[in-house]
């Protein structure tokens, strides 16, 4: 990624700015730079608004951050991907996230996990290759009261087994299967 | 603002209460049960009954039983009226409320009756609880200032700001023996007072609401419930360590607690409880959030203060320590949302008061968050001293379907696993830690027969080893080569000799690593080794690769894949 972001291609930053100039995210994102000041102390900040406008942070969305942050490149896709939250892949258009927090594990989050990973032949944190469903986990979602607890497409839905979850990702996933 | 519009809002607020409030929980755990949709259908009933001029209904914070939420409770004020109190004007508690059933509910307050579920308002669980911290928790809606200052919120701040000078603030946090809710438990009011000394112009004051510990919900639970009560603490800290610009780094996995905060900061502005001369004083604070992005290692105050600067959240060697040199190598006072939210009744009530509560060394209540393998998960308060045995048979109702209770984590990855027969100890900073474990953050999940210790201990070894911020050897390739012995003891793969080389390598990384997410990981590992060591022997296996072959590796085809390799 380094590499592609420096060397491999000649003039990258101009066709970069380019690119953002066309698109209208870029121009929310660049007012969002403002408000902050053009600090580069804000720079989480931004990734945070630069993930909620374009879904996940490609190369050229990191590159833009850098530009105008002044920061290097280097930088910026450290602290990318030194935090969980932010995802330099396109998520699927559905999301299963199974909780792995303590009380969620004991109450058997491993099994409900298990049992989807087999049933989508993914592993957790990756995405179907038709792109439908990403299966995801979580470290704590502050739900364990409701343990084990499994959130689908943003929706935390308590006390799940293996066999309710198969039933709610079933029509997300198997197409061809 | 002055005193005399805080004492107008109040007496506003208390005057326009209606004869009965209908108390809904809108924290995240009934949210999401759909408590908003039972809000809005019981909206709608009390207006199809035409009591709107009678009843309100509320949404509150956390109402403590999250395990049978959403909650609903009926509270009036009238002498006499259609449904039975307490002598604190409470009324029955509704239990798993579905929006079908808000007719019915409405329809109790004319005397009808519902079939809907009740909670015991006089189980053990509520009563032997002693708010402080969650005092408002359930009774206040944390999105209108006006309902926490009819609670006497900010009254603590105007008395600090008009009436007592910063020295006379750190004293009385002194002298109420409060210490760190976080974890550690370093006395408040010396932090205070050590920032308080240094002669900067530029002080910060960061409030820590990286709750990473899996299985804790305090910190979400008081944001979400009564934000305003951390806001006013802050302010007051500000005060008396002279600071005037604070943080609220909170995680992004709460997004309820983030737009709670900043509701409750826009007002508090609007009210000119921040921002600048509050009270018609000197003084100047403002409060900024910072997101988090989903690092456990944040939670360490030298990688939340790398964070908020907007750096990868790796730690740093202490001292020098953040209240000489902290944010931006200014000082900076960094507390927990809990401790902050001990700041204003400690004020109100004075240091005394709060200082007989609790034990000798361990003053105050401390919240926990009840989970796991027991009957009545939720959230408690209780004074520091209660018997472990009293919170988790007593209050907690004991394991479900009959199960036997195992062992209770207190403190998450960094803690350990008190065994059944502890049951008796008091929680306290220093009983815990004479167990192996830690009071943490207040996390407390409790374990029946059916968990296997050394997959507990694996489990929060996997944890610490992915979220190792990989900047010392010591975490970043032990918890890897740890996780890699548990797993291998798992599969009934390890000897003796391997259980003997864990058990080094836990001396190793807990002497060694550079913070404190590398020095407390092996914690679980060496807790459950204490006291169900038997747990492991039984999966070794006999040692019959120990003697090595002539190119010095053992003949074991186990050892490949158990050990990953290094980092």
């Amino acid at each position: 990624m380094i590499a592609t972001l420096s060397s491999k291609k000649k003039n990258r930053l101009p066709q970069v700015l380019e690119h953002a100039s066309g698109d209208k995210r870029f121009k929310i994102l660049e007012a969002h730079i403002k408000k902050h000041q053009f600090k580069q102390d804000a720079l989480i900040e931004v990734l945070h608004k630069a993930q909620e406008l374009f879904g996940y942070l490609e190369d050229d969305l990191l590159l833009f951050i850098a530009y105008r942050l002044k920061l290097p490149a280097s930088r910026v896709y450290g602290v990318a991907t030194f935090y969980h939250f932010f995802t330099l892949k396109p998520k699927g258009r559905h999301t299963c996230v199974v909780c792995m927090g303590t009380a969620c594990y004991v109450k058997g989050a491993d099994k409900v996990l298990a049992a989807v990973e087999d049933k989508a032949r993914i592993k957790a944190g990756e995405t179907t290759p038709d792109g439908e469903l990403s299966l995801l986990t979580a470290r704590c979602i502050g739900a364990c009261g409701l343990a084990p607890a499994v959130v689908y497409d943003g929706r935390v839905t308590p006390r799940q087994t293996p066999e309710q979850a198969l039933e709610k990702v079933k029509g997300w996933i198997g197409h061809g299967n | 603002m002055v005193i005399d519009d805080l004492i107008e809002i109040a007496e506003k607020e208390r005057a326009a209460r209606k004869k009965f409030v209908v108390r809904c929980c809108l924290a995240a755990g009934c949210m999401s049960s759909d408590s908003k949709g039972v809000k809005e259908a019981l909206e709608k009933a009390v207006k199809e009954a035409g009591l709107e001029d009678q009843v309100e209904v509320r949404g509150v914070g956390c109402m403590k039983l999250c395990c049978q939420g959403p909650l609903v409770q009926v509270d009036t004020n009238e002498p006499g009226a259609t449904v039975q109190v307490s002598a604190g004007g409470q009324g029955p508690l509704y239990l798993k409320v579905v929006p079908e059933d808000a007719a019915s509910l409405v329809g109790t307050l004319k005397g009808g009756q519902t079939k809907v579920q009740r909670g015991d308002p006089k189980h053990p669980f509520f009563t032997e609880q002693l708010s402080i911290v969650l005092a408002n928790s359930g009774l206040v809606d944390p999105e209108r200032i006006e309902s926490y200052i009819a609670a006497e919120g900010y009254q603590a701040l105007h008395d600090v700001l008009r009436e007592m000078t910063p020295k006379e603030v750190v004293d009385a946090m002194i002298k109420s023996g409060l210490r760190g809710r976080g974890g550690a438990g370093y006395p408040t009011g010396l932090k205070w007072a050590t920032v308080a000394k240094t002669a900067s112009p530029q002080k910060y004051v960061i409030c820590n609401a990286d709750e990473g510990d899996p299985g804790a919900f305090m910190d979400r639970s008081v944001l979400e419930s009564d934000p305003h009560s951390v806001l006013e603490g802050m302010a007051i800290a500000a005060y008396a360590v002279g600071a005037n610009q604070g943080f609220i780094y909170v995680r992004a996995e709460y997004p309820l607690a983030i737009s709670r905060l900043q509701t409750a900061i826009k007002q508090a502005k609007q009210q000119g409880l921040l921002g600048s001369g509050i009270f018609e004083s000197p003084f100047n604070f403002n409060i900024d959030l910072r997101i988090g992005a989903g690092a456990f290692v944040c939670g360490e105050e030298t990688a939340l203060m790398a964070s908020v600067e907007g750096k990868r959240g790796a730690p740093r060697p202490r001292p020098p320590f953040p209240a000489e040199s902290g944010l931006w190598t200014c000082p900076t006072l960094i507390n927990n949302v809990e401790t902050f939210a001990n700041v204003a009744p400690i004020i109100r009530k004075g240091a005394d008061w709060f200082a007989r509560i609790g034990t000798e060394k361990s003053k105050g209540t401390k919240v926990f968050a009840l989970a796991g393998k027991i009957t009545n998960t939720g959230l408690i308060e209780v004074p520091m001293g209660t018997a472990l045995r009293k919170i988790v048979e007593t209050m907690g109702g004991g394991a479900p379907d009959g199960g036997k209770i195992k062992a209770v984590q207190t403190g998450g990855p960094s803690g350990g696993c008190i065994p059944a027969d502890a049951l008796d100890t008091p929680v306290d900073y220093e009983s815990l830690t004479k167990l192996g474990s830690i009071m943490g953050s207040g996390g407390m999940i409790v374990m029946d027969d059916s968990t296997q210790m050394v997959d507990v201990a694996r489990f929060f070894m996997e944890f610490c080893m992915d979220e190792s911020c990989g900047k010392c050897v010591p975490c970043r390739a032990g918890t890897v080569q740890m996780h890699g012995l548990l797993t291998k003891i798992l599969g009934r793969k390890a000897s003796a000799r391997d259980l003997q080389k864990l058990e080094d390598l836990c001396e190793m990384v807990k002497s060694t690593s550079l913070c404190g997410l590398g020095q407390t990981a092996p914690n679980p590992v060496l807790s459950t080794l204490r006291f169900f060591r038997k747990e492991y022997t039984d999966l070794l296996t006999a040692d019959i690769f120990a003697a090595p072959t002539s190119n010095g590796k053992s003949r074991g085809g186990a050892e490949e894949d158990a050990f990953a390799p290094m980092i």
